[in-house]
């Protein structure tokens, strides 16, 4: 609906950098498409015609194998053809710039792009230059908005709305593009967003997120509906700004005792991967509120619905 | 804004031809094939969800009703602006070895039921699969019939045939219009 009615007047969605150019209704579509393709995958045939004759490069620059799998198979499962380049098989480890790469690429009619990129931007950098669709998966501190998506589709399925819940974040939310896409995403949807870090590891200008910010876990989940851990980034270079990881682990790490803080309905989340003991404990993830696999259930339906809604446009608009 | 002479409707079955066409059309499902394992019904939506429901309603509960909804399998997905608006395929019983009847409201070009058919058959595989529509206007671009047919109507191609429906399911009124062809200017 939103998507149509914007193609009235600025074309319709052709690229998704971020959740930060999404609104509400944007964003509920993107949830409602993937109710469907989430009864696509328990299906026996658990693949759908819709994208044959579409070619979907994933572009990895950044190792990652739940999401590049995903992605993968959300192309697979709507019948494109998906073919992954990822650094180390690359030209990029020979000294090609991004923009040569993407030249060639171009050069190949892919339908849609999905970028992973450490620099932030990347992502925008390339739906400059070329006339597919792109699918932003992650540009380094930046925004992850299909981890936001499929987070956001988890908390709905597991409480039926995202409003007013009161959803904690915790971990290395300075350095997390997962913190920053899924708290811009709640706070359109209206849901009350908390950040739990040590000082170290928030960002400058935390203040604009909206979110309440807590220096230590246990008042931090006290009374929350969901509790999202997010991991210390050792490729960040985050252990230079905690003393020590048991130290952070007692003070910043989810055990049963400090989850007991929460609502007796509490869901645990962790978009992986894991440092199991660290920011989490074995038996909490493991544990009858965790929906962590949920998540990457979810993970597949969001990308269907992601690639769905733009990859039928894509491809046939020139370039500006 | 006031009809023009072109898109006035022409009522071509009301809702005492309509129920007369399907409980022949009931009649011929349960003669074809007497013998169990008995049909299952599957609905194209939107437009044959109420009248599988009423035709549930003729041949009995135990009858099991699904829908499908084929926009993922329109052969114009990949070139057609997406519809973010997709509906629910819901089969929630085995398909496996059963005669499933799709159950539309107009076959036109056949396209639909293509669409149809190839959705049905990721779900399982049936004994059979038979169409029953409740008007036929023409106009073929597939070769597909229809097994059973309330009415066969001779239509121009750019005529519309709406089957319209008052309320929900099975205790909906339904009834059949023509209406001229559709001003350049009016939103599809």
């Amino acid at each position: 609906m939103s998507i149509e009615a914007r193609g009235a007047q600025t074309g319709p969605v052709r690229h998704l950098l971020g959740i930060d150019d999404l609104d509400a209704r944007d964003i509920t579509q993107f949830l409602d498409t993937a109710e469907v393709f989430f009864g696509v995958s328990t299906r026996r045939v658990r693949k759908v015609p819709t994208l044959r004759g579409k070619t979907i490069i994933n572009l990895f620059y950044e190792a990652s194998t739940r999401t590049r799998t995903s992605f993968e198979i959300a192309g697979k499962r709507l019948s494109a053809d998906v073919v992954n380049v990822s650094v180390s098989t690359s030209s990029v480890s020979k000294g090609e710039t991004l923009l040569d790469t993407v030249k060639n690429l171009e050069a190949m009619h892919p339908d849609v792009i999905v970028v992973r990129h450490s620099a932030s931007g990347a992502p925008h950098f390339i739906a400059r230059h070329t006339r597919a669709g792109v699918v932003n998966a992650g540009d380094g501190t930046h925004e992850h908005p299909t981890q936001a998506l499929l987070d956001a589709f988890t908390i709905r399925r597991a409480k039926g709305h995202l409003a007013d819940l009161v959803v904690t974040i915790a971990g290395d939310i300075a350095h997390s593009r997962v913190a920053r896409s899924n708290a811009l995403l709640l706070a359109k949807l209206g849901a009350k967003v908390r950040f739990c870090a040590p000082r170290t590891l928030l960002p400058i200008g935390v203040e604009q997120y909206g979110a309440e910010v807590f220096d230590s876990l246990r008042p931090a989940v006290r009374g929350a509906d969901v509790v999202m851990m997010l991991r210390i980034q050792h490729e960040r270079l985050t252990e230079a700004l905690i003393p020590t990881t048991r130290e952070y682990a007692r003070t910043f790490g989810l055990s049963r005792s400090v989850l007991a803080e929460a609502k007796p309905d509490a869901i645990v989340m962790h978009p992986g991967p894991m440092n199991r003991g660290v920011e989490i404990d074995a038996d909490v993830a493991d544990g009858e509120r965790s929906v962590i696999l949920d998540q990457v259930e979810a993970g597949v339906a969001v990308r269907m619905a992601v690639l769905y809604l733009l990859g039928a446009e894509a491809g046939q608009s020139p370039l500006s | 804004m006031s009809p023009s002479p072109t898109n006035a409707a022409r009522v071509v079955m009301d809702e005492g031809a309509v129920a007369d066409a399907l409980r022949r059309i009931a009649a011929e499902i349960v003669a074809r094939a007497p013998a169990a394992p008995g049909p299952v019904l599957v609905a194209v939506r939107r437009g044959g969800i109420p009248l599988a429901a009423r035709l549930r309603a003729l041949l009995g509960q135990d009858v099991p009703v699904g829908s499908v909804d084929i926009t993922l399998y329109r052969d114009d997905a990949a070139t057609a602006l997406p519809n973010p608006q997709i509906g629910r395929s819901e089969i929630p019983f085995d398909v496996d070895g059963r005669r499933v009847v799709l159950v539309d409201d107009v076959l036109f070009t056949g396209r639909t039921t293509r669409a149809a058919i190839d959705a049905v058959m990721d779900y399982g595989r049936p004994r059979a699969i038979e169409l029953a529509v409740l008007v036929d206007r023409g106009h073929r671009e597939l070769p597909i019939q229809a097994d059973y047919v309330g009415l066969r109507l001779a239509t121009a191609a750019d005529e519309r045939v709406e089957v319209v429906a008052d309320g929900e399911a099975e205790s909906a009124t339904v009834r059949v219009e023509v209406r001229g062809p559709r001003a350049a200017e009016e939103p599809s």
